[in-house]
């Protein structure tokens, strides 16, 4: 069976996560072999998600871990005699 | 990510409880990261988001003897989390309250990628440009929430599909379609503007002497 673009782009992101049947990766990558657009939709969207993942994108405010310990130590001191 | 270790957790758990109280800083440190961008994908603002991660920590403290260790720890404190974050969120922005319930996975879209003929892998490397983390943070913040949490739990904070889950509450199939919906959406979104950061391309005809 011959697979359309659209149903290629339904499957992008389990394709990408390895979580489709062996079947519909075989389809899926006999597809690719010719469409250039669905090669770059792939390659694009990949690239996307490995950009989006990386740390330098989203950085945790300056201080906050200092800021947050401080607070769990005050907690800590004023339950000092109490529960947990 | 740290990744989470269930030994050292109930370990440290235990003893907390039995009074090691300082311990309490080493359980929580691997989860203050995850907590904070959960936070901040859901309230969209630095100070509220910090807020909350400290509100968070307090409570998880206080309940640490509920922890049933049914689930991962972390699963747990996102949990957590979260719930604090909704009421901050319900607190803050009563006229927005109906916007908070009325995303559901059956709301239909275009979800039609950008369509290219051609795509140049744009290194990480290329993240030292300034614009390009901006841009990106910009498109992640532009999607609407039931799809940033999802992407910032699986491909920002890296977990499963299955802790994802657990942490918001909804089913893997869920997750697996808001993730797939956010990818395409962010693709749609990125990908035109991206092809600028590509790295030079090398000129192979003319040009060469």
């Amino acid at each position: 069976m011959r697979i359309d673009c659209k149903h290629v782009w339904e499957h992008i992101s389990a394709y990408i996560e390895n979580d489709v049947d062996s079947q519909l990766r075989a389809e899926i990558d006999r597809h690719l072999e010719t469409c250039e657009i669905c090669s770059a939709v792939l390659d694009s969207t990949r690239n996307v998600v490995i950009l989006v993942a990386d740390d330098r994108v989203f950085e945790l405010p300056a201080g906050y871990s200092e800021r947050l310990h401080a607070r769990i130590e005050r907690e800590l001191e004023k339950q000092k005699d109490t529960k947990p | 990510m740290t990744s989470p270790n269930p030994e050292f957790e109930a370990d440290c758990i235990r003893r907390i409880l039995a009074g090691e109280k300082q311990l309490f800083h080493d359980l929580i440190r691997p989860c203050e990261r995850s907590i904070y961008f959960l936070l901040y994908s859901l309230l969209k603002n630095e100070a509220d988001a910090e807020d909350v991660a400290q509100e968070t920590v307090i409570k998880v403290y206080q309940n640490l003897d509920k922890f049933r260790g049914d689930s991962q720890f972390r699963t747990w404190v996102l949990s957590i989390a979260r719930n604090e974050g909704l009421g901050r969120l319900r607190k803050i922005s009563n006229r927005r309250e109906d916007s908070l319930d009325a995303e559901t996975d059956e709301q239909t879209g275009d979800y039609t990628p950008a369509i290219l003929t051609s795509w140049r892998e744009i290194p990480a490397e290329v993240l030292e440009q300034k614009e390009l983390g901006n841009l990106l943070r910009k498109a992640i913040e532009g999607l609407p929430e039931i799809y940033r949490n999802v992407v910032l739990l699986r491909d920002i904070e890296e977990m499963d599909i299955r802790e994802s889950a657990a942490v918001l509450g909804i089913s893997e199939a869920s997750v697996k379609v808001r993730l797939h919906r956010a990818r395409a959406l962010l693709q749609r979104n990125l990908a035109p503007q991206l092809k600028g950061f590509a790295p030079a391309k090398r000129r192979w005809f003319g040009g060469r002497t």
